[in-house]
């Protein structure tokens, strides 16, 4: 090396190549890796529609189960799923994020809440089944609410609480203390800052973490069948205390039966699934835009 | 010690009196039994290297060190005959009464109107805020770039903008003392010249307390000077004479720049 600038582009020292070629192998593997998500979904969904796009008309989505697969329909379980769902996320919202909100903006940090927070992070992790058993324990007999809809929900939202609660949490942590700075500095109670400043802000990310946690709970299974949901059911809830069903569990129920027509109902039951799961997370992004609209 | 009480106030009732405060944060004490009166009417500059406990002392005049865990504040500050710190003093209500700016521009994530009208909006302002928004944004000297565009993000701004706009986003919920923790450190000369010209406007209204560590601004835009030095007031006097003729070696040494 010379004390003069050595003029740009020519040979590169052999050092140079290496670790340019490490650069670019990288660059590889991290796109392969993204790719194995990918290739995986779109594998499924080819074998799902060569299996189930045949079945998947009207008639399929307007009948109740039924043991002649011709006339076997989806219907029950697309419309209890709905019912789930909904009153899973009614439930689950408010408490979680009035929750979150209060472990951040209102609790001292103390022994006490830095145990909550465990104890959060813990039943996150804690498998679905348990909350299955506590749902039939406390909700179906306790509170003798039955083998019912609202029973099913409560335990889902039981189950996805703690997701949410992180998820609402993380979103609020994310909000600059300059804002709440800035809120306060005007004269803003505690309150106002919360709703009009650090919840707005904190929303998108709030929902991202809702949407997540109800398509965890649109596939759960096990749960479900602890409170007493039912594989076979010819009519759709009318009511909170009325029997259900749901899609995954009319899909488990079609594909342990021996009969193949009974399988290709079942595909075509996964792809209403699916389409359901995809609406959801398209609300979820509409929704978020429209609350970063000034961002 | 500094003597505080040669500050000539022009016979008015000051607009506020630091007596014997010290705020800790834990067990660290950050500002040592500061005692200082602030006229009315005039700007005075709290100056001193990183870590003097200039910012906290300024904290300390709206009850913002209320919101930092850990943070105590011993002793009086005496506005408008009470003391900010008495029981039955409302910090919110304290806030409304004393603004401040920040040292980041920090408008929120809404409208330039919304931002403006946010302070009155939750003080429950009666009246036309959309006058009340005008007047806000031209006392800020922003008005003429932001008129017709009112509706659009605040973030549109550059930072010498956004910083007036949360200057008149301050002065709409009618302060009578306007606290300014380093309202220039994040602009350009250009941007920051605006903002000092800005306070030199503001004076004739309001009392502005501002914390600056650029000593050519201190010494530009105050009436009088406080010099703080590891949580200690060392001199407090008028800027002229803490500039030219400062008592301490301490000051001196400072002003001088040969520390900080």
């Amino acid at each position: 090396m010379s004390d003069h600038l050595s003029p740009l582009g020519g040979t590169h020292s052999a050092r140079d190549r290496r670790r340019r070629t490490l650069g670019a192998v990288f660059a590889l593997l991290c796109g392969a890796a993204t790719l194995v998500g990918v290739a995986a979904l779109a594998v499924l969904l080819w074998d799902l529609a060569a299996d189930g796009l045949p079945s998947l008309d009207g008639r399929f989505l307007t009948s109740f189960a039924s043991r002649v697969p011709e006339r076997a329909g989806v219907k029950a379980a697309l419309v209890g799923s709905v019912w789930l769902l909904g009153l899973t996320a009614l439930i689950a919202f408010p408490v979680s994020v009035a929750a979150a909100i209060y472990l951040e903006e209102y609790a001292r940090r103390s022994w006490a809440t830095r145990l909550i927070q465990l104890n959060i992070a813990n039943l996150a992790g804690v498998p679905s089944i348990v909350y299955g058993i506590l749902g039939l324990a406390v909700f179906v007999r306790t509170f003798g609410l039955g083998r019912s809809v609202i029973s099913g929900a409560l335990t889902l939202a039981l189950l996805i609480l703690p997701v949410i609660i992180m998820a609402s949490q993380e979103a609020i942590r994310a909000v600059p203390p300059s804002i709440r700075e800035a809120a306060y500095g005007l004269g803003a109670t505690r309150w106002q800052v919360v709703s009009m400043q650090v919840l707005p802000m904190a929303m998108p990310g709030i929902l991202t973490g809702t949407i997540l946690a109800l398509s965890r709970a649109i596939g759960e299974t096990a749960p479900l069948i602890m409170v007493g949901a039912v594989g076979f059911i010819a009519f759709t809830p009318k009511g909170l205390g009325d029997p259900f069903t749901v899609l995954p569990l009319q899909i488990y129920n079609w594909i342990s039966r021996p009969q193949t027509e009974f399988h290709a109902l079942a595909a075509a039951g996964i792809l209403v699934l699916l389409v359901l799961l995809l609406t959801m997370n398209a609300a979820a992004i509409i929704l978020r835009n429209r609350y970063q609209s000034y961002r | 010690m500094a003597t505080i009480y040669d500050i000539d106030a022009g016979g008015r009732a000051p607009a506020l009196e630091a007596r014997d405060v010290s705020v800790f944060y834990g067990a660290k004490e950050a500002v040592r039994r500061v005692s200082l009166v602030v006229p009315a009417n005039k700007v005075v500059a709290l100056i001193g290297p990183s870590g003097c406990g200039k910012s906290t002392l300024l904290r300390c005049f709206n009850r913002m060190n209320d919101l930092v865990v850990g943070a105590r504040v011993e002793g009086e500050v005496a506005f408008r005959g009470k003391n900010l710190y008495d029981p039955d003093v409302d910090p919110v209500e304290v806030r409304r009464r004393i603004g401040m700016v920040f040292q980041k521009p920090n408008p929120f994530p809404k409208s330039i109107y919304e931002n403006t009208a946010f302070g009155p909006r939750i003080n429950g302002f009666e009246g036309d805020l959309d006058s009340l928004v005008e007047e806000s944004l031209r006392r800020a000297a922003l008005w003429e770039e932001v008129e017709d565009r009112l509706n659009e993000s605040a973030y549109s701004l550059s930072g010498g903008q956004q910083q007036r706009l949360c200057i008149a986003r301050t002065l709409a919920v009618k302060p009578e003392i306007v606290l300014m923790d380093e309202p220039a450190s994040a602009l350009d000369p250009i941007a920051t010249q605006r903002i000092e010209e800005l306070i030199y406007e503001l004076k004739k209204d309001y009392t502005i307390i501002i914390v600056t560590h650029n000593m050519q601004q201190a010494a530009r835009i105050s009436d009088f000077t406080a010099f703080l030095y590891m949580g200690d007031l060392i001199e407090y006097g008028p800027t002229e004479s803490i500039f030219t003729n400062p008592r301490e070696d301490r000051t001196e040494a400072y002003v001088t720049g040969r520390f900080g």
